[in-house]
Formats: C-alpha cells, structure tokens, sequence
C-alpha cells in the first residue's frame, strides 16, 4: 500500500501534492481519534492507577494500600473465589458449547437456524437475569428447589449457572467459527485410511479447532471473573472481586480500596486477553487458500443424539427465559399465584422507574449511531491510513485495550477522572454523554476488530485507483467502503446497541437520577429486594433487544440484496 | 489539538454561561439528594410545592450507601444544593469532612431535642426515625416448627440455625445500625459475642436493608433482621409478616435533612429546610413512618408495632460515626472471611 502510493507519487507531481492534502486530513482525523481513546481510555485508567498508591487525604502512600489489601483475608479470599468461578464455569461452557458447536459443524441434525438462535438468546439478557431465574428456580421457594439435593443456590453454584448461562454464546460463536474452517480433504483423507471416527475426532477435529477452543476459553474466563451482575444477585455471601468493588466503593465509601481492588481484578482479565492474543497471531497462518468446505454426512443416530443435545440446552436458555417472565407476572410469589401486571408498575420502585427503560433506549441509540461511526473511522484510518505509522499503531493499542479493562473497573475510573474538579471535562459527569462514552469504550475492541476485519477483506487497489483519477479519499470512503462494508457497520451498531441495553457494570457507578438506566434499575430492584419488579423489567429488556435485532436482521438482508450482490458475482 | 481543547473549553464555558442565565429567569432549581423510598418522592415534593411552588426540586434518589457515597465521592465538586432524607450517621461523616452548611431553620425550637445535630447552629435536622425490627414470616415458621422470636438474644438459639438474613452492615446503612446499637445495648464484648453466636444462625447477609424483610415476605428466609416500616409495607401487600420489636431495645437511625457547604442557591435551600420541619411536613412523615420529629403531633400508623418509642435506645450517633470503620473492620474480620468456599 504504501509503496504504491510512493511510486504514483514518483509519477505524477499533482497527484503528489493531491494526496499529501489528503493525508493532512486523514491525519487530523486520526489525531481526534486517538485523542479520544486517550481521554475515554487511558487517562481514566492513569486516574484510577494513581488513585491506588495515595490515601484518602491525597498524600502519596506509595504501595501501603495494597500491603493493606493482602493483610485483609477476607478481600484475598475473593481472587481465589473469583478465580474459582472464572476455572469452573471456563470448563463447563467451553464443553457444552463445544458439542452444541460440533453439532452444529458435523451433524445434519434438523433445525439448526432454530437452535443457533436459541443459543443467542443470552446475548440479549442482562447478565443478572439468570440469577433471578434461579431464585425462582432453585431458591428456599423454588419450583423444583429439590434438584439441588439440599444445597443453597446462593453461592458457587447460582453463580457459575448464571454465568455459563451469559458466556455460552460467546464461546459457541467462537468455537463454531473454528469448526467452521475445517479443511475436508484432510477428513477425507482420513477416512480413506480407515481411521475410526473417534480417531478422526482427536487427530483431525480436535487440533483443527484447538485454537478456537483456547480463544473461547479465555473470553469465558474473562467474563466470568469480571462479570458483576450474577454474583451481586446470587452470590449470597460468596465474594468474588467484582463485588468487593462494588461493596468498597458504594458500601464503605473506601475509594483507595475500590481502586486496589481493580487494580488486582485488571491482571486476570489483562492476562487472558494477552495471551489470547498471541495465540490468535498463530492460528492465522493455520489457514490454507486451497482448503474445502466440509460437508457433513447424513448419520441417523448420530443427528438424533445432536439433536436431542440441542434440545436440552434450548430447554436450559428457555427454561431460565419463561421463569423470570412468570416471576414478573406472579402478584406475590409463592403465595398469590394469581398473574397480574402489577410488579410492572416501575414507578413505585427503586431505580427510577419506566423513565430508566426510555433512558436505556435513548442511550443505546446514541452508543450504536456515535459508537458506529467513531469505532468504523477510526478502523478505516489504522488500517487505510498512510504514514503516521506511530501514532496508527497507538491507536491500534488503545483499541484493543477495553476488551482487558473489566466494566467495573472503566466505571471507577471514570468517576476519579471525570469528577475531578481540575478537569474541565467534569461537566460531563452526571450526564447521557458520559454513559455513551463510557459504553462505547467498554465495548470498543470487538467493534473495532469487527470493522478491521471488514475492510481487509476489501482490495487496497480500490485507494489507488481513487487517488490516480484525482479522487479525494472521503469520496471512496463514502462512495465505496462505507457501501461495501455495510453488513460489518450494521453488525456494529447492533452489537453496541444490545450491549449498551445489558451492561451494568461500567455504567453502575455512572447513572444520574435523569439518566437512571434499565440494566441498573434490575440491579437497585433487586437489591431492595423487589426481585419480581427485577424480573419484569429485565424481560422487557430482553424484548427490546430482540425486537431490534429482528429488525436489524430485515434490514441487513433488505440492505445486502443491494449493496452486496458483487459477493455473490465474485463467489460465481 | 490544542484548537480542539480550547473548542471543548469554549463551548463548556458556554454551556455554563446558558445554564446559569436559564435558572436566573425561571423558578429555582434544587438538586436534592435523598434515600427516602422511591414511593414517596412524588408526594414530599407536591407537598412542598403546595407552600412553595417557586421551587422546583430535581431528586437524586438512591439507597443510604451509595448516596452517601456519590456525596463523599463529590466532596470536591458538589453536585447538591439540599440533602433531605439521609441518614443522620451518614450526614455526620459527611459534618467531619466539612461539608455541611450551618443553619439553624426557623421552628427549631419545636423539634424532639434527639432530632438535631447538637452543634451551634446545627448541620443538620431529623425528620423521622426508622428503627430496627424482625421480619417473621409466619407461614415459614410454622412448616419448620419456629417459635416466635420476642428478643434478639432469642435469634442465638439453635432452633433457628440457617433461617435468618441479615444486612451486611460493610454495605448497608440499617446492618450498621444493627450492629452499632447491639454493641451499646450488650456493651462491647458481649455485642460481639452476641453476634458470635448470632452468626452461627445466619444462613445469609444481604447487601441492602430492606432485602432481609422482603425475602421474609417471600418465605425466602423465616426471619429477616430490618427494619419496620419494610416490614408494616409489606404486611399491607398482604405478605404473611409478623414484625417484632426485641425486648433488649432497638437500634434506630433518623432520617435528616442538611444544606450542601457551596450552594448556590443558599436562598431556596434555606426555605426547603424550613419547610421539612414544619408541622406540615412532620405530618407528612408520620404516613409513614411511626416516630418523627415533632413527636406529640405522632398518630398510630397501621401494621406498625405500638410500642416503638419506648423500645428505641439512646443511640450515640456521634460514637457510631467515630467508630464506624473501625466496627466495620472488625465484623469484616470475624465474618466476611468465613465466605470462602465450603469445600
């Protein structure tokens, strides 16, 4: 790219000076965006860094806050709780989702659109939901509280039920995604050795996917160490380091300890995300051009065991679904089981009422429309952009950076760098804007990988071409990419929209009461206890997020009959 | 970069500039902070605004802890004009950090000698009290064969093993309550031997106050330690509550209002701590709550147990705030580590 940029350059004299102009903008440009994540990103966590090392007058301590923390039991018990959690539920999701997975890949089971849908639904769900589910479940009331033979639900085991419940869509997109590339000549030449399919499985499958297994492994573990919402409704007395934040900051006002805390609840999360990274630089040279797309055989017994497996995990998503909408229609669980609308009357509760289901909505929009169009520019400029290699690779940097910086912990950060009283940006604070900030922060790597990954798949020539007729680059930009990468854009703001209705975690110790939000309306209902006005309002959370995403799945396709056909032309 | 921050800055200026001329014309605006249940916000301020309609309150309401959180958190940058309906130990963490403003509000002279911070003028003014209770669901007790408890020394007793919740007082205004008053109705070793013993029971502590009683509305526990307006609420919809109030006495903890040091609006904040203290608004607290601060004008409120004055103990609020983080260490200490695992 930039060699030929250079040679068009030796060519002609105007062109020169023509896309030099041009670089000057692009140049700008990614100036605002790095500009950006330095003040959403890495001036925050500079904050909450140097927070941890001064005591609460604001004289410098050096590292006393953490030899306090380490002298503290039972806030030490908690990395090993968290830890505890983030192993177990890695080990369950990345199985279940290995064989749904499988099935999905290698089986010719029937209704697979159906059950990949199921599947999903997790997504779109506050992670607190399941919790509540298992209350009503499994709870002292629970409707088959006797499958738990005596024990408590709250604790280790409501908590890792919740979470591989949230994290198994995660990890079945990835691993689907890596069984998904099979080459199958190599099965075919396996067969044509007489290898028994359970071999085939170990020596073929098995490495093939081996990659996608680990890269699903650490996202289960990062969301789940970090994840605030199951613990904080489930938990019972079981402290992980997600709610030690929480409890220093929100119960005791400690916001040294908090930022210790985060600090420490930072390293996991930090740790898996490097790792999965290099192992990810490894798999791309896995791939072969000349592979062939696997066809799975029909096999009765085989589909039908697939089958059945499949039907058991949607009765898991449904199941833990149909509960919490029955608890918010139950007047007085267990002793009214009369349905009504009352637990809907939102206004009388804590968290603020029908307004924080319209402030979601409104937030969600602002974080999809803006996200979108920050996170996909800014993608074009790393990956499109000429020269300024440095500061294109910081940018790049600060983007992958959020997908390491846990919820909590970007919400704590927030509040020491935006409330700042020296920080003319503080008026922000308390305001829609800094929700919609933060969210897109928290939520930036995915959507930025999203959008880099779309406009590799495009030709560097169609740049070339542009600057030899004279064209400036917005005009491809406009023209061109933005049309051709239409699918990845909408994909964005979908993904951000749904995340910015769900999120609780960064947005927590953020909302004002104007901007009160669903996701923390669910949390301060149940904390108050009104476990069923949670539920209410969790549902009608997960029916906003599913009617959009419905509606994004009939606009895209309206969308890619027309912007698209040229895949399908190239695909002949 | 530099054209881009003075950008910020200039349209920052801007907004400040608009905002401050848009309150000069209109009726006045009053951030208030409050923990007051959300039920009742709606009716506090239509009621004031019956007297006062010049002033328009925006509330900031959420539970004791994190208000009381978000206020120390703005320490530096305060956000509220007013705080009406906070803990009284709350408002006094925040009196030692000097963020109260002085003020002595006409008809001050009229209210309960307990329900005023004892500096000259005082920081700040009760409104009502809410006091401690046990929750028993009586239809839980009688599948599991629990006699009903009349004191808290009865809650030791091995009969009740894993049937009581509790608030986790590191999170919850009302556990701290608790705990503080067992500590000066038992004295200090034998509130914590008290409490030794009452751990043993304890099959959960839950991050918010109210939560025990509500999951004893449930029959999610037998018994929750709350307090009784929660539990006379969740009676009236209909949930099968018995609320106790224990022989020993209870700890008890007044809801308060104060003037934020730095308001701008020094004025309108001066008529709202007026106006909460006035027989009007005591009136008002009494819908709800049994113990307010103007205590002769008190009439009986439904489901709520008669004998509360009596019980409540002269509570130290001074040495509950002085003492607070040490009290708070020492229960983290002797029972938030037992929450590891049980492998």
């Amino acid at each position: 790219m930039a060699t030929t940029a250079v040679q068009v350059g030796k060519g002609s004299g105007v062109l020169k000076s023509k896309s030099s102009s041009d670089d000057r903008v692009m140049r700008l440009f990614i100036l605002v965006i790095g500009g950006y994540l330095v003040i959403a990103l890495a001036l925050p966590l500079y904050a909450m860094f140097s927070k941890s090392v001064f005591n609460s007058d604001g004289s410098f301590v050096g590292l006393s806050n953490y030899f306090s923390y380490f002298q503290t039991p039972a806030l030490v018990y908690s990395i090993k709780n968290s830890l505890f959690v983030g192993i177990i539920t890695t080990l369950i999701t990345v199985t279940i989702a290995f064989i749904l997975a499988y099935g999905f890949t290698r089986s010719r089971m029937r209704g697979k659109p159906l059950f990949k849908t199921i599947a999903m639904i997790p997504i779109l769900v506050p992670s607190l939901l399941p919790g509540i589910a298992l209350i009503y479940l499994f709870g002292r009331q629970g409707v088959i509280n006797w499958a738990l033979f005596g024990n408590e639900i709250y604790g280790p085991i409501g908590i890792i039920i919740s979470e591989v419940f949230f994290t198994l869509p995660h990890a079945l997109i990835i691993i689907i995604t890596g069984l998904s590339i099979a080459d199958a000549r190599l099965y075919e030449a396996a067969t044509a050795l007489r290898a028994s399919r359970i071999r085939i499985f170990f020596t073929v499958t098995l490495p093939g996917v081996r990659y996608g297994l680990i890269s699903a492994a650490f996202v289960v573990f990062t969301l789940a160490v970090t994840d605030f919402g199951a613990p904080k409704v489930i938990g019972g007395d079981f402290n992980v380091l997600a709610t030690d934040i929480y409890k220093q900051v929100i119960g005791q006002q400690n916001f040294e300890m908090g930022a210790v805390v985060s600090v420490v609840l930072l390293i996991p999360a930090a740790l898996a995300f490097f790792v999965d990274r290099l192992v990810q630089k490894k798999q791309v040279a896995l791939l072969s051009a000349r592979a062939v797309a696997l066809e799975p055989k029909p096999d009765r017994r085989f589909d039908n065991i697939m089958l059945t497996y499949a039907i058991i995990v949607s009765i898991f998503i449904l199941g833990i679904l149909g509960m919490c909408q029955f608890a918010a229609l139950f007047k007085f669980f267990p002793y009214n089981l009369s349905l009504g609308l009352t637990n809907y009357q939102f206004d009388l509760m804590d968290g603020g009422g029908w307004n924080s289901y319209f402030n979601s909505i409104e937030m969600a929009s602002y974080t999809a429309i803006f996200g979108t169009i920050i996170v996909f520019y800014g993608a074009y400029l790393v990956e499109k952009g000429k020269g300024f290699g440095v500061i294109r690779g910081a940018v790049q940097f600060l983007a992958m950076l959020p997908m390491a910086v846990p919820g909590m912990v970007l919400g704590l950060a927030y509040i020491f760098f935006f409330n700042a009283p020296s920080n003319p940006l503080n008026v922000l604070y308390h305001t829609m804007a800094i929700l919609v900030i933060s969210t897109i922060t928290h939520f930036y790597t995915v959507s930025h990988l999203t959008a880099t990954t779309a406009l590799k798949q495009m030709d560097a020539q169609f740049e070339s071409v542009a600057a030899s007729l004279k064209q400036p680059f917005y005009r491809t930009f406009l023209r061109v990419t933005v049309p051709v990468c239409t699918p990845a854009i909408l994909d964005i703001s979908i993904y951000l929209f749904v995340n910015a209705m769900t999120t609780v975690s960064a947005v927590v110790f953020l909302y004002s009461p104007h901007t009160t939000l669903a996701s923390v309306a669910v949390l301060n209902m149940d904390d108050a206890g009104d476990i069923a006005p949670a539920a209410a309002m969790g549902m009608m959370i997960f029916y906003t997020a599913a009617g959009v995403k419905v509606l994004h799945y009939l606009l895209s396709r309206g969308i890619e009959s027309r912007t698209q056909a040229w895949r399908i032309s190239v695909a002949n | 970069m530099k054209n881009i921050l003075f950008g910020v800055r200039s349209t920052v200026a801007a907004a400040l500039v608009f905002g401050l001329s848009h309150a000069a014309f209109g009726a006045t605006d009053l951030t208030v902070y409050t923990a007051v249940e959300a039920e009742d916000l709606k009716k506090y301020a239509a009621r004031f605004n019956e007297d006062h309609p010049d002033i328009k309150i925006n509330w900031v309401r959420d539970s004791t802890g994190i208000v009381t959180a978000k206020l120390l958190a703005e320490k530096e940058n305060p956000r509220a004009d007013v705080i009406w309906g906070l803990a009284a130990t709350s408002l006094l963490l925040m009196k030692g950090e000097g963020m109260l403003h002085a003020y002595a509000p006409s008809g001050l002279d009229g209210l309960d000698s307990k329900f005023r911070d004892k500096s000259d003028p005082p920081t700040w003014t009760g409104m009502d009290a809410w006091v401690a209770a046990i929750c028993v669901n009586t239809v839980e007790s009688e599948k599991h064969n629990l006699p009903t408890p009349s004191s808290w020394k009865d809650l030791t007793k091995p009969v009740y093993k894993g049937h009581v919740a509790m608030p986790n007082p590191n999170s919850s205004g009302t556990g701290f309550l608790d705990v503080s008053s067992w500590l000066q109705i038992f004295g200090e070793d034998g509130g914590w031997a008290f409490m030794d013993a009452l751990h043993e029971n304890i099959g959960h502590y839950t991050h918010s106050g109210s939560k025990p009683c509500k999951q004893a509305a449930r029959g999610e526990v037998a018994i929750g330690v709350s307090f009784a307006f929660r539990g006379a609420k969740s009676k009236a919809s209909g949930a099968p509550l018995e609320v106790i109030i224990p022989s020993e006495g209870i700890g008890w903890d007044m809801e308060a209002t104060a003037i934020v040091n730095g308001t701008k609006k020094l004025d309108a904040a001066k008529t709202l701590v007026d106006w909460s203290i006035t027989e009007k608004a005591n009136k008002m607290y009494n819908e709800g709550y049994a113990v307010i601060g103007i205590q002769r004008l008190a009439k009986p409120v439904e489901h709520f147990p008669d004998n509360i004055p009596q019980a409540m103990i002269d509570n130290d609020f001074e040495w509950a705030a002085s003492n607070r983080k040490r009290l708070l260490a020492e229960w983290q200490k002797r029972y938030d580590s037992k929450s590891e695992p049980k492998s």
